[in-house]
C-alpha cells in the first residue's frame, strides 16, 4: 500500500495487485479555502482584516491588512504646534489616552530640556497607572469575550467605568483626556481626587481577586489559552516587541526600569513575568496573567505616589508651560511603557517652526501585530481568535 | 391514581369534563382521518406553554444575565421590562426579510422550518399534567431522542443554504457536535427508561409518583442514577448548542455561525427554535429523572403535602417550573463560562461522556436485575 499525489485530487491510497493498480481509498480533494476575517469581525477589535488560508478549521496562513483606521496623525502633527499634537495623541491608542499623552510630553520636554515641578510628575503617574488599570482591564474583558465568557468583560466594565470617572473628574473628558501638556498639566487634580483614588484602590484590590477567580482559575480558560500561541523570547526580541507581550515571553523588560522617566525610578513595583509554573513561557495565558499581576503593580505604585504626593500649596500646574515651544534645531527620541509595550515618538525640530518637521509614533500595537503571521500558522480559528486577543492590539494605534 | 387527585379540586374537575365534553363533541369531526376534536384540542394548549415558555424563556436570560453581570436588563417595555420580548418579536416581524443574492434559496427558506418543526414537535409527547398530553406514544421517550436529530438538517440546510463560510463553519461544527452528543444522551436516557421500564412518557412520570414524594423520583432509584442525570444534563447543554458548548454560533469566532445571514422573522424562528429546544431538553430531564409532574413534596403523616400538591394544574406548574429551574441552571453556566474548542468538546463527548454513559447503563442493567 502507498500513497501517490496525483494532481488536484489530493492523496489517493492505492494498492497493486499483480499489474493493475487498486484503489482502495480516495480521499476527497480538499481545497484550501480563503477566509476574510474581519473588518467587521467580532474578535479582531477593531477593523483588523485577517486574510486566513484555510484547510477546514486550520490556518494555513494569515495576513494581517491594516489601514482601515488610518488618520494621517503623522502628517496633521507636521501642520499643528508642538502642543495641539496633544490631542492627537490621545487617539493612537483611546484606551490609553493618558500614558500617549505622557509619552508625548517627555519626549517634546527631553528636547526643550526644560524642568517639571514635582507634583506634576506624581500627578502624571497617577492619571497614568490609573489608565493603565483601565486599559489592561478592557485586554482583559474583551479577551474572555473572545474565548465565549461573557460576564468578566462587564465586570471589568464596571471598574473601568470608576476610573473613567475619577479622570473625567481631573481632566473633564472620558477617553480623550488633552491632560498632560507639555511642561505640566492642563489642571491641577480637584479637591479630594487623592482620597477617592485611594478609596478605589481599596475596593478594586478585593475585585482583582474575583476577577481571576471567575476568569484565569477557569478550567476551560486554561485550556483554551495554555500553551497556545508560544512565542519564544529571542524571535519576540527579534520582532521588536515590548510591554506585557515580551514579559510574557519571559523577557524582564520594562521601560518604567529599564528607561526609567518621570518619578518612577522612586517608586517601588516588580515587573512581573511568568516563571513557566502557571503557564507556558511566551503562550496567550503569560500574556494574560502579565496583564493580571501588572494591575496588581499599578495599584502599588498609585498607593506610593498618593503618600509621597508634595502638598498643593502654591502649586500651578502650568508654570513650567513654555509661553512658546520653538525648539532648536535637532531631534530626539523618547519613549514611554504604555499598557500595550513601548510607544515612542521621534521629533525632528528645524529650530525656526513652532511646529514639528517630522513627528514620528513608534507603535507598540503595530510591532506586536506583525508577528500574527508567525503565530497564527497552523493554528485553528479559536486558537487565532485567542491569539489576536492576547495580543491585545489597538487598532487606533495600529494604523495612527 | 388521576381521578382521585382530581376529584379533590373542584375547578380542575369542571375543567376536565368541559374539556372532555368538548373534545367528545368535536370528535365527530375527522380531518385526514384523525379525530379533529382531539388534535386542536391537544394543539392549542401545547402551543401556548410552548410560546410562552421561550417568551419568558428570552426574558429570563435577559434578566438573569443582567442580575450575574451588575446591570439592569431591559427596563422599558412594560413594568421591569416583562413586554420586551414581545416588542422585539413584533421588531423582528417588521425587518426587511432579506435572502442573500448568492444563497441557495430553498435551502435558505426551508432551514429555520426544519429547526422550528424539530424543536417544537418533541413538545408533543411531553406530558405536561397527568390529564393532559398532546399524544401519548408508546415510544414517547424515544420520539422525543429522534425528533431532536432532525434539527441538524435544519442547521445544516441553513449553513450550507447561506452560502457563507462563517453560516458553513458553524454548520458543520454544529452537525459534528450533536449528531456525538446524541450517542451520550441517549444512552443516559436509556438508563431511565430502563428503570421504568417503558418508553412511555406518561407511565414514566406514573411509576415515579408515590407518597413520600421526591424518593420515588427516578434520580434515587439507583445508587448510580446520579450518573446518566449528569451525562444528559452535559449532552443536552451540547445538543442545545448552549455555553460551554456554544461553538456552532460562537459570536467572537464564527460571527453568528449557521445564523449570520439570517434576518427578521427567520432569524426570530431560529432564535425561538432554540429556546425551544432548551425548554424541551430541560422537561425531558426533568420527566425522566425528577419526576416530571410528580410533587417533589412528600406526606408526613397527617400533613399529606405529597397527595394536596397532585394533580392535573399542580402537575403543570411542578413540571413547568422544574422546566423552568433547569434553563436557570442552563443560564447559569452559559454566563459563567468560557467556551471550549471543537477538538476539546468531541474529546469531552467521545473520550469522557460516552464511556461513562456506557458504564451506567451497565450498571443500572446490573441493578435493575439484581436489585436487593
Amino acid at each position: 500500500m502507498q500513497e501517490l499525489d496525483t494532481a488536484g485530487l489530493g492523496s489517493v491510497r492505492v494498492t497493486r495487485q499483480s499489474d493493475t493498480v487498486v484503489i482502495l481509498e480516495k480521499d476527497l480533494a480538499t481545497e484550501q479555502m480563503v477566509l476574510a476575517m474581519g473588518p467587521q469581525h467580532p474578535s479582531t477589535h477593531g477593523v483588523l482584516k485577517l486574510e486566513c488560508l484555510t484547510d477546514g478549521e486550520v490556518i494555513t496562513q494569515a495576513e494581517p491588512y491594516l489601514g482601515y483606521l488610518h488618520r494621517c496623525f503623522e502628517k496633521c502633527c507636521e501642520n499643528v504646534d508642538y502642543p495641539a499634537v496633544v490631542p492627537y495623541t490621545d487617539r493612537l491608542d483611546y484606551l490609553a489616552g493618558m500614558n500617549s499623552e505622557f509619552a508625548y510630553a517627555i519626549t517634546v520636554e527631553k528636547l526643550l530640556d526644560i524642568e517639571i515641578p514635582r507634583r506634576v510628575e506624581f500627578i502624571r503617574v497617577i492619571v497614568a497607572e490609573l489608565n493603565r488599570i483601565a486599559s489592561h482591564l478592557v485586554a482583559i474583558g474583551t479577551y474572555g469575550i473572545d474565548l465565549g465568557a461573557f460576564t468578566p468583560f462587564l465586570f471589568c466594565f464596571r471598574d473601568r467605568e470608576i476610573i473613567l470617572g475619577l479622570l473625567e473628574w481631573a481632566s473633564g473628558a472620558r477617553m480623550l483626556y488633552n491632560y498632560i501638556w507639555v511642561g505640566g498639566l492642563a489642571y491641577d487634580v480637584p479637591a479630594d481626587f487623592l482620597k477617592r483614588v485611594k478609596e478605589f484602590v481599596d475596593y478594586f484590590r478585593p475585585k482583582t481577586v474575583e476577577l481571576c477567580e471567575l476568569l484565569t482559575k477557569n478550567e476551560i480558560f486554561v485550556k483554551r489559552t495554555l500553551g497556545i500561541g508560544i512565542m519564544p523570547a529571542d524571535v519576540a526580541i527579534n520582532y521588536g516587541w515590548s510591554g506585557p507581550m515580551l514579559r510574557g515571553s519571559g523577557v524582564k523588560w520594562d521601560l518604567r526600569r529599564n528607561d526609567p522617566y518621570s518619578i518612577y525610578p522612586e517608586l517601588d513595583f516588580k515587573v512581573p513575568v511568568p516563571d513557566g509554573k502557571d503557564s507556558v513561557i511566551g503562550d496567550c495565558l503569560s500574556r494574560h496573567l502579565v496583564r493580571a499581576w501588572e494591575m496588581d503593580e499599578s495599584l502599588k505604585i498609585i498607593e506610593q505616589c498618593i503618600d509621597k504626593m508634595p502638598s498643593a500649596e502654591g502649586f500651578n500646574s502650568r508654570s513650567a508651560i513654555p509661553k512658546r515651544i520653538r525648539p532648536k534645531a535637532g531631534e530626539v527620541y523618547g519613549r514611554a511603557e504604555n499598557p500595550r509595550g513601548e510607544l515612542g515618538f521621534y521629533i525632528e525640530s528645524d529650530g525656526k517652526s513652532t511646529k514639528p518637521l517630522r513627528c514620528k509614533a513608534r507603535s507598540s500595537c503595530f510591532v506586536n501585530l506583525s508577528a500574527m503571521k508567525d503565530l497564527s500558522m497552523g493554528q485553528l480559528i479559536p486558537d487565532l481568535v485567542a491569539i489576536i486577543g492576547s495580543i491585545d492590539i489597538v487598532l487606533g494605534e495600529v494604523d495612527r | 391514581m388521576s381521578t382521585t387527585a382530581l376529584s379533590q379540586f373542584s375547578i380542575p374537575l369542571l375543567m376536565g369534563n368541559s374539556l372532555n365534553a368538548w373534545s367528545d363533541a368535536l370528535a365527530g369531526f375527522y380531518l385526514f382521518g384523525l379525530p379533529l376534536g382531539l388534535v386542536i384540542i391537544a394543539a392549542i394548549p401545547l402551543v401556548f406553554i410552548a410560546l410562552y415558555s421561550l417568551t419568558y424563556g428570552v426574558y429570563g436570560e435577559r434578566k438573569i444575565s443582567a442580575f450575574m453581570q451588575d446591570r439592569l436588563g431591559p427596563m422599558e417595555v412594560g413594568k421591569w421590562g416583562i413586554l420586551q420580548t414581545i416588542a422585539d418579536i413584533l421588531k423582528l416581524l417588521q425587518k426587511e426579510d432579506i435572502v442573500p443574492a448568492s444563497a441557495d434559496k430553498f435551502l435558505f427558506v426551508v432551514g429555520p422550518g426544519i429547526l422550528f418543526v424539530g424543536s417544537f414537535l418533541a413538545f408533543a409527547v411531553l406530558p405536561f399534567s397527568p390529564a393532559f398530553i398532546g399524544a401519548s406514544l408508546n415510544v414517547g421517550l424515544f420520539f422525543a431522542i429522534g425528533i431532536v436529530a432532525i434539527e441538524v438538517v435544519g442547521i445544516l440546510a441553513a449553513g450550507w443554504g447561506s452560502n457563507n463560510k462563517w453560516s458553513l463553519y458553524g454548520a458543520v461544527r454544529s452537525v459534528a457536535q450533536i449528531v456525538s452528543y446524541e450517542i451520550p444522551a441517549a444512552i443516559a436516557l436509556l438508563c431511565g427508561a430502563m428503570m421504568a421500564g417503558t418508553l412511555d412518557m406518561q407511565k414514566i412520570n406514573i411509576l415515579q409518583s408515590g407518597s413520600y414524594g421526591f424518593a420515588h423520583f427516578f434520580l434515587f432509584h439507583s445508587p448510580i442514577a446520579w450518573l446518566p442525570f449528569l451525562i444528559y444534563f452535559i449532552a443536552s447543554l451540547a445538543e442545545v448548542n448552549r455555553a460551554p458548548f456554544d461553538i456552532p454560533e460562537a459570536e467572537s469566532e464564527l460571527v453568528a455561525g449557521y445564523f449570520t445571514e439570517y434576518t427578521g422573522m427567520k432569524f426570530a424562528v431560529i432564535f425561538l427554535a432554540e429556546y425551544g429546544s432548551m425548554f424541551m431538553v430541560s422537561a425531558i430531564i426533568s420527566i425522566v429523572f425528577l419526576g416530571g409532574w410528580n410533587s417533589p413534596l412528600p406526606n408526613l403523616g397527617g400533613v399529606a403535602l405529597n397527595d394536596w400538591t397532585n394533580g392535573p394544574v399542580w402537575g403543570a406548574l411542578w413540571i413547568i417550573s422544574k422546566g423552568f429551574f433547569f434553563i436557570f441552571v442552563q443560564m447559569w453556566l452559559r454566563w459563567t463560562l468560557p467556551r471550549l474548542r471543537v477538538d476539546q468538546l468531541m474529546y469531552l463527548c467521545w473520550k469522557v461522556l460516552t464511556p461513562f454513559a456506557f458504564i451506567s447503563f451497565v450498571l443500572t442493567a446490573i441493578w435493575e436485575v439484581y436489585r436487593p
